[in-house]
């Protein structure tokens, strides 16, 4: 069932191409995967959802899905969920449908098929599939400096690819296959030098993927300028393909080379909280607030890597990462999607051309209030359950007398982040939304119903899991 | 059928081309090209039902000594198709091409003299048709000047261009000059070991008492060689060659030549492999050329602003990744392809990708009159089926993912890990990042740059129907290789 699942968008795309209605086809196709997604994750050790075809006999490479744990089915809904908003929340300018709706659905196969595959190649190439469209889109129809940002994501991400697939394949001849799930069970057999290489390649290969500090700066200025639906796609789902990665490959392969590299990540991680934190504090467009805070939240989902790479038996800190995961990437859709909808009906983000927005738009304003909280970590939203979850993790089996552990400092500091993204998410809010009204604010549209739904059902997600986290949680038992 | 009436057959088809270029008056000579293409599709068709002396070991031909300098196993069939496919597609595009020969051969205006073109590709088709067969050196080196002196004259074909004319004096000299090396090398190799048979190779090395005069004269016959496949040090021809040429020939150079050389390299490395004392120096001096081909390539490609001469960069880098993969010297296993399928294989995708991005060169310079990567600048808006056609193409020449071209890349750098060449991987992967970064530069044209040239190119038939196909086939051996694979068995 999964291939279904991964080359319905990719039928869609191709409908598309030539001459269905984009509008149309994009939504049925997204409500269709909605659907199958659910159910999927669902169902996930149901049988029926594996999938193998032999396309290669030397090396033996098969074109194979299947969901090895809760962790794909969780990545899996997290993508048919933001794949539905970004298609709704999409308007395309009249002559460019096509390209709009087909890249969004190009980028939805992409990331279903990297979070389906059970093969290494495949893995892989499904996630380079989706960056395509994404570089394309930014490039043609950008915000601001819109080439020079597409040509950055371009190379930043080329580049981070080639030293993932270097030790992606130093991983695979070690292991002697590319099917991971025999990868996986052949733990244990690689030497502790071997490791240390590998996991220096998955961590700076996959971390420029998820913008992990210093290799973030791609992710602000690509998102700022990224139509709506590409940046809520690539932003919420797509990203979340390197911190995938981590945990499904190099966590479980790699236990003594990651064990090498702990220090330096917590350092990293702090970077990427603190520092770009602080950056994010100083932007002066919403669309470079959101950009950055979405680099910062990473952190905190690192934060959890850390956790289990620490204390590989941690029971808590890969269902912490997978739940954050899945919060930050509809908090984040939302946020995105919101913002486009504050620059059509006032023509701006700058924070200066902004203000009172609340009065003209209230609707508009309350939905991004929901989205700014649940960015926060506000209890009762699926971001609350998913931090606090990694900050309980790094704490667990504390003991008093051993004082601080190095990942607990790490902790006690990363928690500042929380103060940090209060401090820039309500400025922005009282910025946008509160005080006097300005000319662009004034006569502002509000939400229609329509425009309405894509946030109803990612706030819906949000609040589903903020309250009742067991629904994840489950499934990552 | 016998093996050997694969290239008598074509050798025939040349003639015959020749003559009813000579003798049928007409005015438009694309019937030439028409009739040498069906020729070729046909012994093309032949090619599955021709047999070697194996198979019929009575037959009187089977007993000839002509099978002590031609061989026939799964190899030369391989090579030999892909020099038909390879010059099926290269007659294709001067089809399309053939008012620009026009131009600049005889009289302007009148085709006079462009047939002569699909003749003489034709002729290179069987001399790359013979290397595929190749069993002893004085045969090979026979078979490598039938392409040679060919492309001397392909090359400088537009007599009346000034840059095409520079660019055949170029390839002539270099061209006798790695012709030197490579007689002086195979003198060597014969001085040392008395015979100039591959197959007889394996026992004479057995009984050298110094290797030294023997690996002389393998590193003179490779200098030779990497004339042929475009490796360092021998490459200083391939940037102001390309670029002078005509596109048809340049297309042929890039692809047909170079498969030419690399089978040459691998029948000539086979015998040599098999023996330690000659197999570590080899594979060590493969893996320096490897490594400085790639080097040079990658970087020199990226500040191009000429996209043929772009092509020219890239087909070096193409190059050395190939020889990386053949320096890793490893055998064919259960479960993992060896150096020389691997080859082969990116070999057939580099052909896929490169023709098809030829096809689109030649119009672009026809229609646009340019070759600059600027004057691919706002095809993706009057042309944006073209433009993807052509993104796909370069993409998997970048080598992403779900394209044939990523296969191929996969494959090299799983056989150098295997191999333990963490230089040549390291050196790899800053060269296929190079690589997304100047194919990348001329997408950046295509789909941001604003144009200052806005006419739309029109594709004539021919050149839509290959252009599709090959950008087709590139997507489907993307993610289904095993088609090719399978004819490598």
């Amino acid at each position: 069932m999964l291939p279904i699942l991964v080359f319905l968008p990719i039928a869609a795309f191709i409908a598309i191409l030539l001459g269905s209605p984009a509008r149309f086809t994009a939504i049925a196709a997204s409500v269709a995967n909605l659907a199958l997604g659910i159910w999927a994750a669902a169902t996930w050790q149901n049988e029926c959802w594996n999938f193998s075809l032999p396309v290669l006999e030397k090396p033996a490479l098969n074109l194979a899905f299947g969901m090895p744990d809760g962790m794909s089915a969780v990545m899996i809904l997290l993508s048919v969920i933001v794949t539905l908003a970004a298609v709704l929340t999409t308007k395309a300018p009249a002559g460019s449908e096509r390209l709009h709706y087909g890249s969004s659905l190009l980028i939805s196969a992409g990331a279903l098929g990297a979070f389906a595959s059970t093969d290494l190649f495949f893995f892989y190439a499904f996630h380079e599939l989706a960056l395509i469209p994404t570089f394309i889109m930014i490039g043609l129809f950008g915000r601001g400096d819109r080439r020079e940002a597409a040509w950055k994501i371009t190379i930043y991400l080329g580049v981070g690819s080639i030293v993932l697939l270097a030790g992606l394949l130093w991983l695979s001849s070690l292991t002697g296959t590319l099917d991971m799930n025999k990868m996986i069970a052949a733990a244990g057999t690689i030497d502790a030098t071997a490791q240390k290489g590998i996991a220096a390649l998955l961590l700076i290969g996959f971390g420029t993927l998820v913008s992990l500090f210093p290799f973030h700066s791609w992710a602000a200025p690509a998102y700022a300028s990224a139509p709506a639906p590409v940046a809520m796609l690539h932003a919420g789902v797509l990203k979340k393909f390197g911190l995938y990665g981590l945990l499904r490959l190099a966590i479980p392969l790699l236990p003594d080379g990651l064990q090498a590299w702990l220090t330096p990540l917590l350092v990293l991680l702090l970077g990427n909280i603190l520092w770009v934190g602080l950056v994010t504090i100083s932007q002066k467009r919403l669309d470079g607030m959101l950009g950055n805070s979405s680099v910062m939240h990473m952190g905190y989902i690192f934060l959890a890597i850390a956790a289990l790479i620490a204390m590989p038996s941690n029971p808590l800190a890969k269902p912490a990462a997978v739940l954050l995961m899945f919060a930050h990437g509809i908090s984040i859709a939302l946020l995105f999607g919101l913002a486009d909808r504050i620059e059509r009906s006032t023509g701006s983000l700058d924070f200066t051309d902004l203000g009172g927005l609340a009065k003209s738009a209230p609707s508009l304003a309350f939905l991004f209030g929901i989205g700014a909280m649940a960015s926060i970590g506000l209890p009762g939203l699926a971001n609350f359950a998913g931090e606090v979850l990694v900050f309980l993790s790094t704490f667990h089996n504390y003991n008093g007398t051993a004082g601080l552990s190095p990942l607990q400092i790490t902790c006690i500091l990363a928690i500042w982040g929380v103060v940090i993204s209060a401090v820039y998410m309500l400025r922005a809010y009282r910025r946008v939304f509160h005080g006097p009204s300005v000319k662009a604010t004034e006569s502002a549209a509000d939400l229609t119903i329509t425009d309405r739904i894509p946030a109803l059902l990612l706030i819906l997600s949000l609040l589903a899991v903020g309250l009742y986290p067991n629904l994840l949680l489950n499934l990552l038992k | 059928m016998p093996a050997y009436y694969l290239e008598a057959l074509t050798i025939t088809l040349g003639l015959i081309l020749l003559m009813a270029e000579a003798f049928v008056p007409s005015k438009s000579k694309a019937w030439v090209g028409v009739l040498a293409a069906l020729g070729l599709a046909a012994i093309l068709g032949l090619t599955t039902i021709a047999i070697g002396p194996e198979a019929k070991p009575d037959a009187a031909w089977a007993k000839w000594p002509l099978w002590n300098f031609y061989q026939f196993d799964s190899l030369a069939i391989f090579y030999k198709s892909f020099a038909l496919v390879c010059t099926l597609l290269v007659v294709l595009l001067s089809i399309d091409y053939r008012s620009i020969l026009a131009r600049f051969t005889d009289h302007p205006g009148s085709e006079n003299g462009t047939g002569e073109y699909y003749a003489l590709s034709v002729f290179a088709c069987v001399g790359m048709m013979m290397l595929a067969s190749a069993k002893d050196l004085a045969g090979a080196f026979v078979s490598l000047e039938l392409v040679t002196v060919t492309f001397y004259i392909l090359v400088a074909y537009m007599r009346r261009n000034i840059g095409s004319l520079e660019a055949g004096v170029k390839y002539l000299i270099l061209g006798a000059l790695s012709t030197g090396f490579l007689v002086y090398g195979i003198a060597w190799v014969y001085g040392a070991t008395g015979t100039m048979s591959l197959a007889a190779l394996p026992s004479s090395i057995a009984n050298l008492q110094s290797t030294t005069p023997l690996l002389f004269g393998i590193a003179l016959i490779m200098l030779g060689l990497c004339f042929k496949i475009g490796a360092v040090p021998m490459q200083v021809w391939i940037p102001d060659v390309y670029q002078g040429a005509p596109t048809p020939t340049t297309a042929f150079l890039s692809v047909g030549s170079k498969a030419a050389g690399f089978i040459l390299t691998i029948r000539f490395l086979e015998p040599l492999l098999a023996n330690p004392a000659t197999s570590g120096p080899t594979l060590k001096l493969i893996f320096i050329l490897a490594i400085a081909t790639l080097i040079f390539g990658n970087l020199a490609a990226i500040p191009q602003t000429n996209f043929k001469r772009l092509l020219g960069y890239s087909s070096i880098a193409h190059a050395g990744f190939l020889l990386l993969a053949l320096a890793t010297g490893q055998a064919e296993t259960a479960d993992a392809p060896g150096a020389i399928t691997v080859v082969s294989f990116y070999l057939a995708t580099y052909l896929i990708m490169t023709l098809g991005v030829f096809f689109i060169l030649a119009q672009v310079r026809i229609q646009r009159d340019g070759e600059r990567i600027h004057d691919f600048a706002g095809l993706g808006k009057s042309n944006p089926l073209l433009a993807t056609a052509l993104t796909i193409l370069l993409a998997a020449l970048a080598g992403i993912p779900l394209t044939a071209g990523f296969i191929g890349k996969f494959m090299v750098f799983s056989l150098a890990i295997n191999a333990g060449l963490w230089w040549g991987v390291a050196i790899a992967a800053i060269g296929a990042a190079a690589g997304f970064y100047y194919y990348f530069n001329t997408i950046k044209a295509m789909w941001w740059t604003e144009a200052t040239n806005t006419t739309p190119v029109t594709l004539p038939a021919i050149s839509k129907l290959c252009v599709a196909t090959l950008t087709i086939a590139t997507l489907v051996f993307g993610f289904w290789p095993q088609p090719i694979l399978a004819l490598l068995r």
